[in-house]
């Protein structure tokens, strides 16, 4: 309720500039949002917004004040009783007025309200009338605010994904919610409301941009459908583009969850045992506290577990998965309806799981980290992370085939498989026998395995883990070894993705291993960097940002370099750090090609004192 | 590369922090409050920073980094030894920070921020000249290597 607060007395002169039509486009969704002019919000977005809670209050005080009024009246005129309905509205315009002359006060109220009413339906109407929206070819602006002006503009190719979400009351009004998010702490786009047709075509419109598909195509299929010459064609083109639009449609999920299963894989939750272990103790204690007052605890504990229940229930109801041209698209939700489009490339990392109570039935969990709503925790954020709440392993291999391509194939599908219920090897390279001291399950377990663009991580012996980072997003990575693994002989190997509900690390592995490995990825991560343009997914090859291509092409020079002269850095001491074994070994990533760069991790030191010199040598390739 | 010797300095001024502050919350607990246990930790704390002093100078000597073709190498600690690989590519920001005591002797620490929290490379103890160079160097590097988040 920030809006009536701020009041409507100053309103800036400076009206939108691209004031377009009068009239916001709306009810018809006919005219293209993405079209590059300003555009405002659906007409009931206000009242979705606070008018609700506005007209709530004033409905209370209203009824409060009303009751007042009665009690005033009775004494002298003991006309209508309390049990009179009706709004007070203009009917009750004559009492109110000789209560003005009687009771200067109440009278004072009454304006007060009247104005309060007054400036936040100016306020919220002038708020909806500041409040625009342009998305032009490679980035979307809002502009917002009354007296403190708020421009916010996000880039197209910067997009991390396009949330939809439909809550019960704006359904009810035909109106929709489009989040945008990029990357970064509250860095979201909010559109709120649009009409619920409008949406979808906006999405689309934002991705078929985002996508660089656009180079010249796109933007002239756009141009024809939207502005073409002549009004009666537009017109036409208005009235047809939703019904014509064979995208709209939501495509078949590939992904069902039966009602009955979301249901049991809540009941088997550990919320669940705790939530049996709390009534137990509670029982359990009534021995010696009062019964009553055990009642008294478990009431509320109890109606508010079956809360969490119907409302996690709920929130995943109904979960659709499909591929489309832009994107996996996830819908979630039984009322408030919401979806979510993954453009390509923006999982960070991916987590399958699967709790200890599941594992009779099979039933797995993917969980994802993306940017953009790192900072979103609890409840809120869970719907954004949670790719697949509950499926079986089939589905779990079709949701990866999905959202990760390259882990399509059929020995890295076999790979997928054996990460998931397998003991121990099936093309993953475990712990030795020796990490039993630090993992005493789950050290047959825990390993890693690489594919040509991911790596896969499998661990977790009562709660089976595989995790998956695309190697194209990861941001780095480090060996560490603490005290006890020198001993041992082992490493942690950590992969370093945006923060989420995935941490991708490999707890215990061979030293040696962990040296090859951390050499051979670190080069796979930056050939994967270098050859990844997913944030303009569909654009070709040649079509991608010159600086994308002219870092590929210093890479290689690079590289060819680092070859010729790599010898300066490898030819130091070995470090004191023992980190051997690890020149020559080439790493299961043989595909990538770039395993020419043996330059040893136990080497970092180097030619100590030499200030500059790999320095310059770096400039000079660069 | 390893990082100046005079960052050995800011280790041991460090460690004598660490050991003083110790020092005086066991005092605190010998005077004030009356424990005996407080001449325990006294010593502790008195041990602790002796073996922070005598550790100082070989951990100031761990901290190296190499700048490879394509990405960072860092490598710190020697009890809990970490080495990561950070590409330029992924660079989001650089800082140059510089402590009271560092400015006094001339360095500068230099931190790479990616946008994975948990990357943490920070190089400390670099000459100002040598961390506005490396700055620069590893912006530059970034650019050409740009990619998408």
């Amino acid at each position: 309720m920030s809006e009536p607060a701020r009041g409507a007395a100053a309103v800036p002169a400076g009206a939108p500039v691209g004031g377009l039509a009068g009239m916001p486009p709306l009810r018809s969704g006919a005219v293209r949002l993405a079209d590059g002019e300003w555009h405002r919000l659906y007409w009931a977005s206000p009242l979705l917004k606070g008018g609700f809670a506005l007209i709530a209050i004033l409905g209370f005080i209203l009824a409060n004040l009303r009751e007042r009024l009665v009690d005033l009246f009775l004494p002298s005129s003991p006309g209508p009783g309390p049990g009179n309905g009706g709004a007070p509205g203009p009917g009750d315009g004559g009492d109110i007025v000789a209560l003005v002359y009687d009771h200067g006060q109440t009278g004072i109220a009454l304006l007060i309200i009247a104005g309060v009413l007054v400036l936040s339906i100016v306020a919220f109407s002038v708020a909806w009338r500041m409040h625009t929206f342009r998305i032009s070819a490679d980035a979307v602006q809002v502009r917002s605010g009354i007296l403190f002006r708020h421009n916010r503009q996000a880039r197209l190719d910067r997009i991390q994904g396009i949330h939809i979400t439909r809550p019960f009351f704006a359904r009810l009004f035909g109106a929709a919610k489009i989040e945008l998010s990029v990357a970064g702490q509250d860095a979201k786009v909010d559109l709120a409301y649009l009409g619920s047709g409008q949406v979808d075509e906006l999405r689309r419109e934002i991705l078929l941009r985002a996508s660089g598909v656009q180079a010249q195509e796109a933007v002239a299929a756009v141009e024809a459908a939207s502005t073409a010459p002549g009004l009666v064609n537009r017109r036409v083109h208005e009235l047809l583009a939703p019904e014509l639009d064979p995208d709209a449609a939501p495509p078949e999920s590939v992904v069902k969850i039966p009602p009955l299963r979301l249901l049991g894989s809540l009941v088997l939750s550990e919320f669940t045992v705790f939530l049996l272990l709390v009534v137990a103790a509670l029982i359990l204690s009534s021995t010696w506290v009062h019964h009553a007052l055990v009642l008294v605890l478990l009431l509320p504990s109890l109606l508010g577990s079956l809360g969490f229940y119907v409302r996690r229930f709920t929130k995943a109801a109904r979960y659709s998965i499909a591929a489309t041209p832009d994107g996996v698209r996830v819908g979630f939700g039984l009322l408030t309806t919401s979806n979510d489009t993954l453009p390509p490339g923006r999982i960070h990392a991916l987590e399958v799981t699967q709790p200890i109570l599941w594992r009779p039935f099979g039933w797995w969990m993917i969980r994802i980290n993306r940017a953009g709503h790192a900072s979103s925790h609890g409840s809120a954020g869970q719907h954004h992370t949670l790719l697949l709440p509950v499926g079986r392993a089939s589905d779990v291999s079709t949701v990866l085939s999905l959202v990760l391509p390259g882990l399509g194939g059929a020995e890295t599908r076999a790979l997928v498989v054996g990460g998931l219920s397998a003991s121990h090897g099936a093309g993953f390279a475990d712990a030795p026998l020796r990490a039993v001291v630090l993992r005493p399950f789950s050290w047959r377990r825990t390993g890693y395995a690489t594919t040509p663009d991911a790596v896969l991580l499998r661990s977790g012996f009562f709660w089976r883990r595989l995790m998956v980072v695309p190697l194209a997003r990861l941001q780095s990575l480090h060996v560490a070894q603490g005290p006890v693994r020198r001993m041992l002989g082992l490493a942690a190997l950590h992969f370093n993705t945006i923060a989420g509900p995935v941490r991708a690390s490999l707890g215990v592995i061979d030293r040696g291993l962990a040296v090859s490995a951390f050499e051979s990825l670190s080069a796979a991560t930056v050939a994967a960097a270098a050859a990844d343009g997913s944030h303009r997914w569909a654009a070709p090859a040649s079509a991608r940002p010159p600086h994308v291509v002219a870092a590929e092409a210093v890479a290689a020079h690079a590289l060819a370099a680092e070859v010729a002269g790599g010898a300066t850095g490898a030819s130091g001491a070995s470090g004191a750090t023992g980190a051997s074994g690890a020149t020559g070994a080439s790493g299961p990533i043989e595909a990538t090609g770039t395993t020419e760069t043996t330059d040893s991790a136990g080497r970092v030191e180097g030619p100590g004192g030499l200030h500059g010199a790999p320095l310059a040598r770096v400039g000079r390739h660069a | 590369m390893r990082v100046s010797p005079k960052y050995v300095a800011v280790e041991i001024s460090a460690s004598i922090i660490t050991g003083v502050i110790l020092a005086a919350i066991s005092v605190f607990f010998i005077v004030v409050v009356g424990w005996w246990f407080g001449w325990w930790m006294l010593g502790a704390s008195i041990v602790i920073m002796i073996v922070l002093l005598v550790v100082a100078p070989r951990r100031a000597r761990a901290i190296g980094y190499q700048l490879r073709a394509d990405d960072l190498l860092l490598r710190r600690g020697i009890m809990f030894f970490r080495i990561v690989a950070v590409p330029y590519g992924r660079m989001q920001l650089i800082d140059v920070n510089r402590g009271p005591l560092a400015r006094v002797l001339g360095l500068s620490d230099l931190k790479f921020v990616t946008a994975a929290a948990t990357t943490a490379v920070s190089i400390p103890g670099l000459p100002e000249a040598d961390a506005d160079a490396l700055r620069d160097r590893l912006v530059a590097l970034a650019e050409t290597r740009r990619t998408g988040l």
